[in-house]
């Protein structure tokens, strides 16, 4: 038992403290004050490209610093936000709630993950002090090892950050599975810890891969081993096929989380128990298989033969079927619900009508003969900021106004964070939409620099690039202002039915008074 | 909203906001868009609309709302899941005998080399003529054009045909298409390839036969060496960063630049001679003007010959 009045936040007190915890709950703390700052700086160089773009010629920048701004605003938000961002802060927060437990399975590995992390993101930052760099966040070859930039200490920044992945993910399969508490059956769990451990699989197998490809281009450019280089009797497609081995599944480390938060998030706001939860647990476990046999569609035009293209397209549209599953599902739990909109719901439905987009330009996408017009157009630039962004930022954001009464114990501006919604919203759909109309048009990507024909459609889109980034600004107003003196939370501000509303917000270091035992399904609204 | 009516408007006026098709192949491609389009349409009006439905028709009344218990559906699942599988594998069989056109080489097609470079694109006719940045082909004639890199990636992208082929460095690879539509087409690289990417572009001219002819015949033997300076900024691809009116481009202007003094980024001072062009063309990284980044100009060391850099100086002495 611990004294009345004690958290997790304040059971010990100094910096020291928090930088040798080994308590989940503060490391998720850590890792999203970190993902957050990172996510500033790679808004911020969001902001240039489309300030850039707002008319044909140079603006802002020049063409070098245009492609120095696109890799690390790519750079950034893949390694640094997005592949952390819900696991890392919401998983480590909640996957040992979620399953009973009082801590991840190894701590002290939890912590060093963060370290890892941060070790990388530091070298990722340093090359801005360098000489940068400009091969955009794919790194492809020869150009990556032609380049004079910092190529050598952003891949071992990407190597190091991945190896924090790696750990992240061990970390939740071995908790999902030996630190249940009793009761928690496999059927039982939450979906988004299914979701979770989904991720958790692909980080620990796919990861490596990425590891190795990263190496050889630092051993490429270093010592000259000739795997990638043509000029030395290498094959510069191969590196493709290594990247894009690891970098699709890792599309999936970013987005099955995020259907995780979605399915809690519509239980919750429905208050009724989430349609079909064995096909989502298991729509979740077969995306994670799939798409480690989809990476081709990347490279539908790179040379590949005919056969590749093909068998990878058929491939790619089973990943379309689980999809679709989940989608239906989530719209059946809302049928004879008790809806409401507080501003977790809204985000959830935004989820939806985004991802719904996403989805069908996907399919789209994976036609191969369609795809040769669409490839490296904006039309995938779209498509891939409506999954990513309008998928998994919208159910991030959703995710922290859903528990940031639980992780500080303070409740929010409701009405400030519905604002924020209808800014990001309206805002994502105003600098998107009109992008997969450019790609249509046959504007390629990665242009600095435009045919004049495209250019009314680019200023809509840089006005839509404000919006969403004064959404963002005021969400963080509303986190850190409800943190600084929102009123106090009760237990169970949404009357949810998981493990983690049955302890106080925020909750006690070891986060269980008494140890849970479970009865039920975690969705009983009965 | 603007885009909203922009949008409202091509559908009205039935466009896919596709650039108007040149070929067969893109007008199949086409109809395969249109097909995908309005599935999608369909689908997120599914979707999306039934989401609004049901938020609206069962939003929360009183706190104290009863919810139904519908754990699953046997049936309903099977549907959800069957439906679109088979709609994804037709969509993908219609994908893949288009690619599989796409692909096939013509027989007797008439073939041009092109060579991708940073940032240009050369093209090479069996007669030996070469030309950079804009090429002809007569029209209803099959092409195939054989393609690699002299450098990194790039991708052959001709919008209104919907095609579109990596070129790369230390390999082949073929690109047939057969222009039933004169006209002047945009080229693209759309495979990321540095700081002039966006410049990198071409112009496909289809012409009626006997026009392709007369231009394969043009001869340049008797250009003076200035001239012929001029051409080798265009067809080596100088163009792309250098300009010859005193904009700045990525890299320092050409107007002017002969007997022009300046400094180094070490701070050291220099006079543009013969021997400072010479240097900056074939070792390009041995200094570097103050204000420029290093690593960007290409070294032409073995792709200009003594003469053609000859030609070039004489170029730059007359941009006054």
């Amino acid at each position: 038992m611990s004294a009345p009045g004690k958290n997790y936040i304040n059971d010990k007190d100094g910096i020291w403290s928090w930088m040798t915890t080994l308590d989940h709950k503060r490391i998720a703390i850590l890792y999203m004050i970190s993902v957050l700052f990172f996510f500033l700086v790679g808004g911020i160089m969001a902001l240039l490209i489309r300030i850039e773009l707002f008319a044909p010629g140079a603006q802002i920048l020049d063409g070098n610093t245009y492609n120095q701004v696109l890799t690390y605003h790519g750079a950034i938000m893949v390694f640094m936000v997005i592949i952390p961002g819900i696991p890392a802060i919401l998983g480590n927060f909640f996957l040992p709630l979620h399953v009973g437990a009082k801590d991840v399975a190894f701590p002290r590995l939890n912590l060093a993950s963060w370290y890892v992390f941060m070790l990388g993101a530091a070298l990722a930052i340093s090359t801005f002090f360098t000489t940068k760099i400009d091969t955009g966040w794919t790194f492809y070859t020869p150009y990556s090892i032609k380049t004079g930039t910092a190529v050598v200490s952003m891949v071992l920044a990407a190597f190091i950050m991945g190896m924090s992945s790696i750990l992240t993910g061990l970390n939740f399969i071995v908790t999902v599975h030996k630190l249940r508490c009793p009761g928690m059956t496999m059927s039982r769990i939450p979906l988004f810890v299914w979701a979770t451990y989904s991720t958790a699989i692909l980080q620990v197998l796919a990861t490596p891969v990425l590891a190795i490809t990263l190496l050889l281009i630092a051993a490429e450019r270093t010592f000259g081993v000739g795997i990638f280089d043509p000029a030395l009797g290498g094959d510069p497609v191969l590196f493709q096929h290594f990247f894009w081995f690891y970098s699709h599944p890792a599309v999936y480390i970013m987005i099955l989380p995020a259907m995780g938060i979605v399915s809690e998030l519509i239980a919750t706001f429905s208050r009724k128990v989430i349609f079909g939860y064995t096909a989502i647990a298991y729509s979740s476990l077969g995306i994670a298989a799939v798409s480690f046999f989809v990476w081709g569609h990347h490279m539908f035009v790179s040379g590949q033969s005919e056969f590749a293209g093909v068998v990878f397209s058929f491939l790619t549209m089973l990943v379309g079927v689980p999809t679709a599953i989940k989608m239906f599902n989530w719209l059946a739990t809302l049928y004879k619900g008790s809806i409401s909109f507080q501003s977790p719901m809204l985000y959830a439905l935004g989820f939806l009508f985004l991802f719904a987009i996403g989805g069908v330009t996907g399919i789209m996408l994976a036609t191969v003969g369609l795809d040769v017009h669409f490839h490296d157009t904006y039309f995938v630039v779209a498509h891939f900021h409506y999954v990513m962004v309008g998928g998994t930022l919208m159910a991030l954001m959703g995710g922290f106004y859903y528990w940031l009464p639980k992780m500080f114990g303070k409740m929010y501006n409701e009405f400030l964070a519905q604002v924020t919604f209808v800014l990001i919203f309206v805002g994502f759909n105003v600098t998107f939409f009109p992008q997969f109309v450019l790609g249509a048009m046959g504007m390629p990507r990665r242009y600095f620099d435009y045919l004049p024909a495209y250019e009314s459609l680019n200023r809509i889109s840089t006005m839509g690039s404000w919006m969403i980034g004064l959404g963002f600004l005021i969400s963080l107003y509303v986190i850190i202002q409800s943190i600084w003196k929102g009123e106090k939370a009760p237990a169970n501000p949404w009357g949810s039915k998981t493990l983690e509303w049955t302890v106080p917000s925020p909750p006690i270091h070891s986060n269980f008074e008494v140890d849970p035992v479970v009865t039920g399904g975690p969705y009983e609204y009965r | 909203m603007a885009w909203m009516m922009f949008i409202g408007k091509a559908f009205a006026q039935g466009q896919s906001f596709m650039p108007p098709a040149a070929t067969d192949i893109a007008r199949q491609v086409d109809n395969l868009y249109s097909f995908l389009l309005w599935a999608s349409l369909i689908s997120c009006a599914i979707l999306i609309g039934g989401m609004i439905y049901f938020v609206i028709k069962y939003r929360r009344k009183t706190n104290n709302d009863k919810t139904a218990y519908i754990s699953h559906n046997t049936f309903l699942e099977f549907l959800w899941s069957f439906i679109p599988l088979v709609i994804f594998l037709g969509v993908f069989a219609w994908g893949w005998d288009i690619y599989h056109k796409m692909r096939t080489m013509p027989e007797n097609a008439l073939e041009i080399h092109v060579f991708g470079k940073q940032w240009s694109w050369e093209f090479v006719y069996k007669s030996g003529k070469s030309s950079t940045n804009e090429f002809y082909v007569p029209v209803n004639t099959p092409v195939k054009l054989i393609m690699t890199s002299q450098d990194v990636l790039h991708s052959f992208y001709v919008p209104s045909m919907r095609i579109k082929q990596d070129v790369v460095p230390g390999r082949y690879v073929g690109l047939p298409f057969l222009s039933e539509k004169l006209g002047d087409f945009h080229v693209f690289c759309t495979e990321f390839c540095g700081a002039a990417h966006s410049q990198m572009l071409a112009r496909m001219k289809v012409v009626p036969r006997e026009e392709y002819e007369a231009w394969l015949q043009v001869d340049e033997s008797m250009m003076t060496l200035e001239e012929r300076g001029k051409k080798y900024y265009n067809d080596k691809g100088c163009v792309a960063c250098h300009s010859t009116d005193g904009s700045l481009k990525v890299g320092p202007t050409w107007k002017g630049l002969f007997g022009r003094t300046g400094e180094f980024d070490d701070g050291t001072k220099y006079t543009a001679d013969e021997n400072y062009i010479r240097e900056s063309t074939l070792n390009p990284n041995a200094h570097i003007v103050k204000g420029f980044a290093k690593g960007v100009m290409p070294s032409m060391q073995g792709q200009l010959t003594e003469d053609q850099l000859n030609a070039i100086i004489e170029f730059i002495k007359g941009l006054k």
